[in-house]
This record gives structure tokens, C-alpha cells and sequence, in this order.
């Protein structure tokens, strides 16, 4: 550093500003109320899968609406929340400078908590795209884009209003997270537009495959990681009151990490008919995320040298630690995961939700804990209501987090090995499915057991941080005095090429971290659309027909995919239960796709024709009526639901936009085709006995789940 | 699949640029000062003083 400022102090004058501690509060508020909601709902859809009965035989209140209900709300609105409310607070005091507009931070706020709302009523109604953690419709898509850029733009004003030279490394993260989520979305989200709360994703099959899991495995990145390691690098020093261990490493844990994120998303789709170069590439970025993950927890664990008896007294610390050594796990689980032989065994399993819990429980959830025990005395000026029920918190949250991940590690192992497993003979050792799954019941009443012991100890925390504020007052505004930045800005030419040109300057950095993030993408994703070697086309598929379509609309609608895959990997065992694998040319008119990545029910790419019409009726009235033990919900709505098929020809006229080769005009005459393929399904139920009209839902999706997979039977 | 070959490739110079030029800065001391941003931050410029 230079000593420009030292002989300076005394000639300029300090500036007077105010740091905004209520906007701050405000996203702590939200990130507690909708942190509560979130875990409630992961609550209720655990122990769906135990007590089907806990469906309530509503469709608002299915396992298939639920849980993507969940899955937004602790990701987008309790981390989203508390990503906020530490950077509201910390790139205001790392800048010396309060956020450069007001206005834009409270648009920010309620724009945000708007779009958890939409999402909140929406996801329950079924208005769903069905792509996993970008479930939102079109018009919510929209909002989110434009409440993220005004959030943007907002925090890169405000860097370039600092009173600091260098810009602190946590901000780095912070800016990398914005560039990156905008992108990711709005790659991933691009659709047409149906009607209102209705779109098909533009692309089809593998590339929305590819497109998806880019997105989804980045969402980890980008809005569970970077944010979070951001407020790891500003919290984790303020609470133990020393540096980070080492701020060269943060350096270059920052490039090397947004670097290497980008390319790992394929690591989702191993052994599917993702081309197989593009699954290597995500393996062996994967494998190389290993490096910059883990030197960020050391950098993390080692800024406590020498001071782990501090650690030991002290609540935020405690909560700082598990979280870090839960990142450190969860990174080093995940490249393990995305080697080819263990995901063989781990993929569709309930092993990667342990994973994934690992993370958002340990990583996400403590250091959202940690921050909130540390922020909420000094903003309300009084210390914390209780040590105690601090403590209490971590130690039931500690042992909520083991209760939830080993039971879920165990179930991934035992289903996986009941797919597996063949007799002497050759024969599958568990042919009927669902012996496998009503096997890890008692395992999934455990983790229901740990997610409940979580909730107690987030609750406690409720109450310690209410009291605390109740028995405080808000500091609503914070005065702080700084130099001006021209005061200090050196700008020497014996400077660091790399810090007077980018780390200085926030539009470079914005742009070099979009470059480095967007190449990565652009690689992946370009090939795929441009080598048609990729995905071979297969004669025998067929667009779906009218009636098809619609019933496919309500298997994305209720969520299906959240249980049952559509995608046959090419092991033994697999072709030996469901049939001839799985190749890309028979997904070219999925939009988008269903390959789903959860195999709580079984696979259902070739279940077309296996059962009679009849059967799947009645399954879908009652599943244990036809499947005893089954722990599917009842969906006794679709049956008596009329079909809406005024939206026939507006989908028709949408998959023509998109090169499904239906004929010119067909849109026009799809619902007389719609008709008579009902007509005839209504027969066969007829002569099963089972009296239901042409125009009901159950009817759509019968059509659809009896053509799935039989394209490729034909051709054979 | 020729497009497949001219982006791979293109994917490995940049990355093999990325390193050559993080090689190149720590060979030249351009992280030098990798130790005042992280004690700044501890220093807060308010008026009230810190509790809790």
C-alpha cells in the first residue's frame, strides 16, 4: 500500500455518511419468516414419503407441488434472504460508503419478496416448467430478472462510489454471484410463452438437459456458494476478530473457483444420452473443483489458528466452524460424486439429497446462523438475549444435521444395491420396484426425525433473536467518517498491472468475471446445439399427438418428474427392469425435457404399453389399489377435472415454433385428433368396466404415459 | 464434429492463458501486498462502538 494517505490525513477533509442498518434487519426478518416456511415444507414433504396420507388428497398439497415449493424457498428466499442481509450490511462498511441509492436497495427488498410470494401461490396451483429449481413461470422469470439487475446495478454503483482503493475479496463474490445468476437464468429460462403462466422451454431433450443442468449445478454455485463464501470472507474475521488466514489464497480461490464451477454441470447427467465427451468435461472439471473448494474451507478454518479456545465460548464462532467443515464435505463429496463408478451407484438415489444436505443444512443453514447471532446485537445494541438457547440451537442442529444425512447416506446405499442385485439364476433379486422403496421407509422417518430436530433449534433461534431485538433498539443508521477516495487513489504506475486495470475498476471486474464464467457455458452448451452428429435422429419418433401433449402438460403440472425419471442408463440391471436404454433421438419433441433426477418411484421412460389403461386409472385413484404399500399420493382430482383443451391449438401453434413438424393448419383441427384418441381410450376403460367421460384429465395422461417409450419398440 | 475439435481446442488455450498469466503474476510480485485488505476490514470507521 501506498503512503499517499498518511501525509494526506491532515489536509483533506473526512467525509460523513451513514451506513443503513434497516434494510439490513428487514432482509434478516425475511430470511427468518420464509427460512421457517421453507423448512416447514421440507418438513411436510419427508414425511410424505412415510405417511402418503399427508398428501391430503389435494393437488396444492401433493409430494409432486410440495417439494418444489420447498426446494425454492430454502434456496431462493431463506439463502436469497440471508445473502442480502449480509450484503447489505458488509459492502457498505468494506466500501466506506453507504449504498449508492436507497430507493433501489427497498426495491430490491420488496421486488424480492414479491417474487417468493408469486412463487408461494403459484408452485401450489401447479403453474410449474417443471426444470428443476427454475420451476417459476415465465411472468415470475421476468420479475426475477429485472429485481436481480436493479440489485446489480445498485452494487456496482456502489463500488464505484467507494472511499477504499482495493476492492476487499467478499465483494468479489458478491458481484461474481450477480453476474453469473443473471446469466444462468436467462440462458435457462428462455421460453414461449403458451398463455399466461404457461411456456414450453425452447429447447428440446438433451440440450434442455444440458441447459438445465448448467443452470441447476450453477444455482449451487453461484446462489449457495459464491454469496455464501463472500459473507464467510467478511463474517468469519469480524467474529474472531483477525484476518482471514491468508488473502492471497482468497485471491486466488476467487478466479480459480468461478472458473472451474461452470463447467461441472454436466456431472448431473453421467450416463444419460448426454454425449459422452460432454459428461468427461464435467467429470474432470469436477474432479479439479476439488483445489479451489477445499483451499477456500482451509482458508476458512486456518483464520482460527491459535484461537480455537475462542471457539469453544463462542456461539457465532461454533456455528462459523460446522459450517465451513460442512462446505469442506459437501466439496469433497461432490467430485467423488461425479466420478462415473461412484455415481453409478449414487445418481437417482437419495445419496445426492443427502449431499445436497450436507450443504444447505451445514454450509447455508449455520453460517446463516452464525451471522444472524453476530449481526443482531450489534444492530440492536445490546447483547444477545441468550447464550444458552444459542447454544442449545447449535447442539440440536449439529445432531438434526447427522439425523438427517446418515439415515439418507444409508437409503442411497440399500436402494442402489436392491436395483443392482441379480440371483444366481440371472434374474433380478428385486424385480417389483417397490420393495425397494418400502425398504427405506423406516430410514425416511429418521430423516424426518433430524429435520425436525433442525426446526426446533431454528425456532429457538427465533425466539432468542426476538427477544434480543425486543429488549434493544435498532441502530437504524450508523455514522461512519472516511477520507474520499480522490484523496487516496494513488494510482501509481508501479502498480500491479492486474489491480490498476481490473481489481479497481468494478465494470472490468464485472466484465472479466462474466467472460471467465461465460466461456466455460459457451463451450459446453454451442457444440451441442451445433454438432447434429449429437443427437441422431430415430425415424420411429413421432410428435406427440393432441391428447398426448395435454397429458404430458399435467404430468409436468403435478410434478411426476420429481419422483420418476425418463431416462434408462445403460447398466444390466436397468434394460433387465425397464427395457431397451435410453437414446438422445427419442427426446427431439420433449419440451422440456422429463429426465428427472430422483428415482423415488420407477422409471418411466418405457412404461408405455406395460399396463392396460384400466390400470393406470385405477393407479392414479388409489396407487396401493394396484400396488400395495405403494407411497405415491392419490390424484382423485384428474379424474373428475375436466380437460381444458381451449389451449390445444395455441400449444400446437407453439411446438410449430419451435420445428415440431406438425402439418401447416393443424393447429386448427388438433382437437377433433384430441377427440378421437380420447374416444377410444374411453372404450377400453368401458370395456374394463370403469365409466369416466372423454373429457377428463385422467384420460391426457393415460394417453401420455402409454405412448411413452414405444416410439423405439416400434423401430425394433 | 469438426466444430466439437476448434472449441475444445479454443477451451484449452484459454485455460492454459488463465494459468500462464496467474503463473506469470506471482513470478513478477504482483501479489505483493496480499495482507492490508484483510486487516482493513476489521477496522470499522463508526462513531459507536461495538458491543455484544
Amino acid at each position: 500500500m501506498s503512503n499517499v494517505s498518511h501525509s494526506l490525513k491532515g489536509a483533506v477533509e473526512l467525509d460523513e455518511f451513514q451506513y443503513d442498518n434497516k434494510l439490513v434487519r428487514n432482509f434478516a426478518i425475511a430470511t427468518i419468516v420464509f427460512g421457517l416456511i421453507g423448512m416447514l415444507g421440507g418438513l411436510l414433504a419427508a414425511f410424505q414419503l412415510v405417511f402418503p396420507d399427508l398428501n391430503f388428497d389435494l393437488p396444492y398439497t401433493t409430494f409432486g407441488r410440495i417439494r418444489p415449493l420447498h426446494t425454492n424457498a430454502v434456496i431462493f428466499a431463506f439463502v436469497g434472504n440471508g445473502f442480502f442481509t449480509g450484503m447489505y450490511y458488509s459492502v457498505p462498511r468494506v466500501l466506506r460508503t453507504p449504498m449508492w441509492s436507497d430507493k433501489l436497495g427497498q426495491f430490491h427488498f420488496w421486488g424480492w419478496q414479491l417474487v417468493i410470494l408469486a412463487a408461494a401461490v403459484s408452485l401450489p396451483l401447479g403453474y410449474t416448467t417443471s426444470k428443476e429449481y427454475a420451476e417459476l413461470e415465465w411472468p415470475i422469470d421476468i420479475a426475477i430478472a429485472v429485481v436481480w439487475v436493479t440489485a446489480l446495478v445498485n452494487l456496482i454503483m456502489t463500488m464505484i462510489n467507494r472511499r477504499v482503493e482495493h476492492v476487499y475479496a467478499a465483494v468479489w463474490f458478491y458481484l461474481a454471484s450477480f453476474v453469473a445468476v443473471a446469466m444462468l437464468h436467462v440462458v435457462n429460462s428462455i421460453a414461449i410463452p403458451v398463455s399466461f403462466m404457461k411456456s414450453y422451454s425452447w429447447y428440446a431433450g438433451v440440450q434442455d438437459a444440458l441447459v438445465q443442468w448448467w443452470y441447476g449445478h450453477n444455482a449451487v454455485a453461484f446462489f449457495l456458494t459464491t454469496p455464501y463464501l463472500g459473507l464467510m470472507y467478511y463474517f468469519l474475521p469480524k467474529a474472531a476478530n483477525r484476518p482471514i488466514y491468508s488473502y492471497r489464497l482468497s485471491i486466488v480461490h476467487f478466479w480459480a473457483l468461478i472458473f472451474i464451477y461452470i463447467w461441472a454441470g454436466p456431472h448431473h447427467l453421467l450416463y444419460t444420452s448426454l454425449p459422452d465427451w460432454a459428461q468427461t468435461l464435467g467429470t474432470v472439471f469436477s474432479i479439479m473443483l476439488l483445489a479451489p473448494s477445499w483451499g477456500g474451507m482451509m482458508n476458512g478454518l486456518l483464520t482460527l489458528r491459535g484461537a480455537w479456545d475462542r471457539v469453544r465460548e463462542d456461539v457465532v464462532l461454533k456455528f462459523m466452524v460446522v459450517a465451513i467443515t460442512a462446505y469442506g464435505m459437501a466439496t469433497f463429496e461432490g467430485p467423488m460424486l461425479s466420478l462415473k463408478n461412484v455415481n453409478a451407484i449414487s445418481h437417482f438415489t437419495d445419496w445426492t439429497v443427502a449431499h445436497v444436505h450436507v450443504g444447505a443444512l451445514g454450509w447455508n443453514g449455520f453460517l446463516t446462523f452464525g451471522i444472524l447471532y453476530w449481526l443482531f446485537p450489534r444492530i440492536y445494541n445490546r447483547p444477545l438475549f441468550s447464550q444458552k438457547l444459542a447454544n442449545f440451537h447449535f447442539w440440536i442442529g449439529t445432531i438434526g444435521i447427522l439425523f438427517y444425512t446418515v439415515p439418507m447416506y444409508w437409503a442411497g446405499w440399500v436402494q442402489n444395491a436392491m436395483w443392482m442385485e441379480f440371483t444366481p439364476e440371472g434374474l433380478l433379486k428385486y424385480p417389483n420396484f417397490l420393495e425397494t422403496v418400502t425398504s427405506l421407509k423406516p430410514l425416511y422417518f429418521l430423516r424426518g426425525v433430524g429435520g425436525t430436530l433442525y426446526l426446533i433449534g431454528f425456532t429457538a433461534m427465533i425466539y432468542n433473536l426476538w427477544m434480543t431485538a425486543a429488549k434493544g433498539t435498532l441502530i437504524a443508521t450508523e455514522t461512519a467518517r472516511a477520507m474520499p477516495l480522490s484523496a487516496i487513489w494513488s494510482g501509481h504506475a508501479s502498480e500491479p498491472w492486474h489491480r490498476r486495470l481490473i481489481e479497481r475498476k468494478p465494470m472490468a471486474l464485472l466484465i472479466f468475471s462474466f467472460i471467465a464464467v461465460a466461456i466455460g457455458g459457451m463451450i459446453e452448451i454451442i457444440p451441442t446445439f451445433m454438432v447434429s452428429s449429437n443427437v441422431p435422429t430415430i425415424e420411429t419418433v413421432k410428435p406427440y399427438t393432441p391428447l398426448e401433449l395435454q397429458g404430458r402438460d399435467i404430468y409436468v403440472r403435478e410434478g411426476c418428474y420429481l419422483c420418476h425419471t425418463q431416462m434408462v442408463r445403460p447398466f444390466r440391471a436397468e434394460i433387465e427392469r425397464y427395457g431397451e436404454y435410453s437414446k438422445s433421438g427419442e427426446y427431439v419433441y420433449d419440451f422440456p425435457h422429463q429426465w428427472g433426477s430422483k428415482r423415488t418411484g420407477p422409471d418411466l421412460q418405457r412404461v408405455g404399453g406395460k399396463y392396460p389403461d384400466s390400470w393406470h386409472y385405477n393407479h392414479m385413484e388409489d396407487p396401493t389399489s394396484m400396488s400395495p404399500g405403494s407411497i405415491m399420493p392419490r390424484y382423485p382430482w384428474l379424474l373428475e377435472d375436466d380437460l381444458d383443451i381451449s389451449s390445444t391449438p395455441a400449444k400446437i401453434r407453439a411446438m410449430q415454433t419451435l420445428g415440431v413438424p406438425y402439418e401447416k393448419g393443424y393447429d386448427e383441427i388438433a382437437n377433433e385428433d384430441l377427440a378421437r384418441q380420447a374416444d377410444e381410450i374411453t372404450e377400453r376403460l368401458a370395456q374394463s368396466g370403469i365409466k369416466t367421460s372423454r373429457n377428463k384429465e385422467i384420460i391426457a395422461l393415460i394417453a401420455y404415459m402409454q405412448r411413452l417409450g414405444t416410439d423405439i419398440k416400434a423401430s425394433n | 464434429m469438426s466444430a466439437l475439435y476448434v472449441l475444445l481446442a479454443l477451451s484449452l488455450i484459454v485455460a492454459a492463458g488463465f494459468l500462464a498469466v496467474f503463473i506469470w503474476t506471482v513470478r513478477k510480485g504482483h501479489y505483493d501486498d496480499d495482507y492490508t485488505p484483510s486487516i482493513r476490514i476489521l477496522l470499522d470507521d463508526t462513531e459507536t462502538e461495538e458491543k455484544a
